[in-house]
């Protein structure tokens, strides 16, 4: 019986170890192709031969030539629309969220309802009078363009809902009693209750705006406005010569996001986990 | 969606007594603090949000369908052209069985395959949990664009590509990935599952970890194997997330954008890999045609939401807890 334990245990390492191999591969590639000369890459497509004559950090100095730098124009542009995006979305999500779980009010089952609509409909339908609606607000190319429209994602409200639902209302009451206002009994007794879910959702939202492609893509028009997903694809436009920051600027890219990832693993996975799948 | 009715019944049902208890000595404050105000500006924003950038941009959807546009405010009324223009293009269909069958494969394999590893992962025996689970994360947090870039080379018509090496070894010739009807959908497919493999995993761990351990001992003492247990306790138990999984599979299959964007910008050869939103994308950016690409938004909303619908009704989601 041990040793059919022993070797089951055995069998599960290695399907693990086998999967992960599989999905440790891409990265794998993207940093020794980050170390390529581009031309091999886009004539011969990625392969993975380790040439070591014929790698050097080049690429990633190159980040800092390219058009005067641009690549660092763009990670800045991703850093800002990803801070504002992420505090706007957590100040407005988690009022509402507490709104909407805290009181008792007229209208609420139906604001509640909305939320959980607005979940099952794909919000890219909207593309094209968002657009318009952008274009004529004078918004097109501009920071506010980008952030304004994703500024309380119906999930993020879902999430801190979910969360302010399961915490007493005595508390509220007991500093009602004792004269504080309704805004302060949020940001002074039931915003720090929710610490946990701003740790979540800070990550998730964070990761969202940083990835975030296709409104950015339609928003920006100017090359110093792109985030760095859609500068990178531009770059790989056959007109421009920048080619050799495609993979290295991925890989700039990715960093800072994995290694907000190590430090936060269980904000993370409990971002993941929304809170909402028991509802 | 049971589950939130009777929770606000049980809250209203207690809230006046505590009302009126804290009515007497609570002081007259701004107006802007009361209790009954208070509830309003907190929701607010989510309101405003929904009006203006759904309930509007929806409207106008709507309207700007009927409509063709020479440039955004210059309009032409023109009645049901664009919906017969929809009818009759076969593009439409193209992509609506594109996503359709992407759809179909990503659910296919990222439920039971996530499954399968979160049983795994939730076992007491298996070593090196945190390591494994962080691995299989990794992938969300890579951009979809800069997956695609890596993918997309990948997939290199060339035979010194990784794809065509593998199979090279197995003495297969050259294949040029992304541009053959059934390679470019495994294209679309490979990416989706690499990357959301470990989310569903993740997903389905949560659903399972909330198991009692009783139903187990329950089952172990009445003599229950393995695939019993995992049949009649561990399979019942996820059904929920299973629903909730499915329902974001759909919504994000319909919704694919951005692999199909990095392999083959806006409109792939023949259209092999082309999806609503790039034929939406396309439509607009590409040749101005807003008006129909709103025709286009339309048609994938009323799809999607039939979808819903269906699902909904199918799994009675509405009589679970």
């Amino acid at each position: 019986m041990k040793a059919r334990k022993r070797i089951s245990k055995i069998l599960t390492v290695i399907l693990l170890l086998l999967v992960s191999v599989i999905i440790l591969i891409p990265f794998w590639f993207l940093l020794i192709s980050s170390f390529k000369p581009a031309a091999d890459i886009f004539g011969n497509g990625l392969n993975i031969k380790l040439d070591f004559s014929k790698m050097s950090f080049e690429n990633y100095m190159k980040l800092f030539h390219v058009q005067d730098g641009i690549f660092w124009i763009w990670f800045k542009n991703s850093v800002v629309i990803t801070v504002i995006q992420t505090v706007l979305v957590l100040v407005f999500c988690s009022m509402v969220g507490y709104g909407l779980a805290q009181y008792n009010f007229k209208g609420r089952n139906l604001i509640f309802t909305l939320v959980l609509v607005m979940l099952m409909v794909p919000g890219d339908i909207l593309l094209i009078p968002m657009y318009k609606l952008v274009t004529n607000l004078g918004l097109m190319d501009s920071f506010a363009g980008v952030i304004l429209p994703g500024v309380v994602p119906a999930a993020t409200v879902f999430f801190f809902r979910q969360y302010a639902i399961g915490l007493p209302r005595d508390y509220g009451e007991a500093a009602r009693i004792d004269g504080a206002g309704e805004f302060r009994i949020f940001a002074q007794v039931y915003a720090p209750m929710m610490l946990p879910a701003y740790g979540a959702m800070t990550i998730m939202t964070a990761m969202g705006a940083w990835n975030n492609f296709l409104w950015p893509l339609i928003v920006m028009r100017s090359d110093e406005n792109l985030v760095i997903p859609a500068g990178l694809l531009t770059a790989m436009t056959p007109y421009g010569n920048n080619y050799d920051i495609v993979f290295s600027g991925s890989m700039m890219s990715i960093i800072p996001i994995i290694i907000l990832f190590l430090l936060n693993q269980k904000s993370f996975i409990n971002g993941m986990t929304i809170g909402g799948i028991k509802g | 969606m049971a589950s939130v009715q009777s929770e606000s019944n049980r809250q209203s049902g207690l809230q006046p007594q505590i009302r009126q208890e804290i009515k007497t000595p609570a002081p007259k404050r701004r107006k802007i603090n009361k209790q009954k105000v208070a509830p309003y500006l907190f929701v607010l924003p989510f309101v405003i949000v929904f009006l203006v950038f759904s309930v509007y941009p929806f409207v106008n959807a709507i309207i700007m369908s009927f409509q063709r546009l020479h440039g955004l405010d210059d309009t032409v009324f023109v009645g049901l052209r664009n919906y017969k223009q929809l009818i009759h293009d076969p593009v439409f269909y193209k992509v609506l069985w594109n996503v359709t069958r992407y759809t179909f494969w990503t659910i296919l394999i990222l439920i039971p395959l996530p499954l399968v590893l979160a049983v795994i992962m939730n076992l007491d025996s298996t070593p090196y949990k945190s390591f494994f689970r962080s691995v299989f994360f990794l992938p969300v947090l890579t951009s979809t664009v800069i997956a695609g870039i890596v993918f997309r080379f990948a997939f290199s018509r060339e035979s010194t590509g990784v794809f065509n090496t593998w199979i090279g070894h197995l003495g297969i010739k050259p294949v040029d990935w992304l541009d053959s009807p059934h390679t470019a959908m495994f294209a679309l497919v490979v990416i989706c599952v690499w990357r959301w493999l470990g989310v569903n995993m993740i997903y389905f761990l949560s659903g399972l970890q909330s198991i009692p351990k009783e139903l187990y001992e329950c089952a172990e003492i009445d003599g229950a194997s393995p695939w019993v247990k995992f049949k009649s306790i561990t399979l019942p138990m996820v059904r929920p997330i299973t629903t909730y999984v499915l329902t974001i599979s759909i919504l994000a299959g319909f919704s694919l954008f951005n692999e199909s964007y990095v392999y083959w910008g806006a409109s792939s050869p023949d259209d092999i890999g082309s999806t609503f939103l790039t034929y939406i994308y396309k439509n607009a950016f590409g040749q101005g045609e807003f008006g129909y690409a709103c025709t286009l938004g339309v048609a994938m909303f009323v799809i999607v939401m039939i979808i819903n619908f269906i699902q909904v009704t199918v799994r009675g989601l509405f009589k679970e807890d």
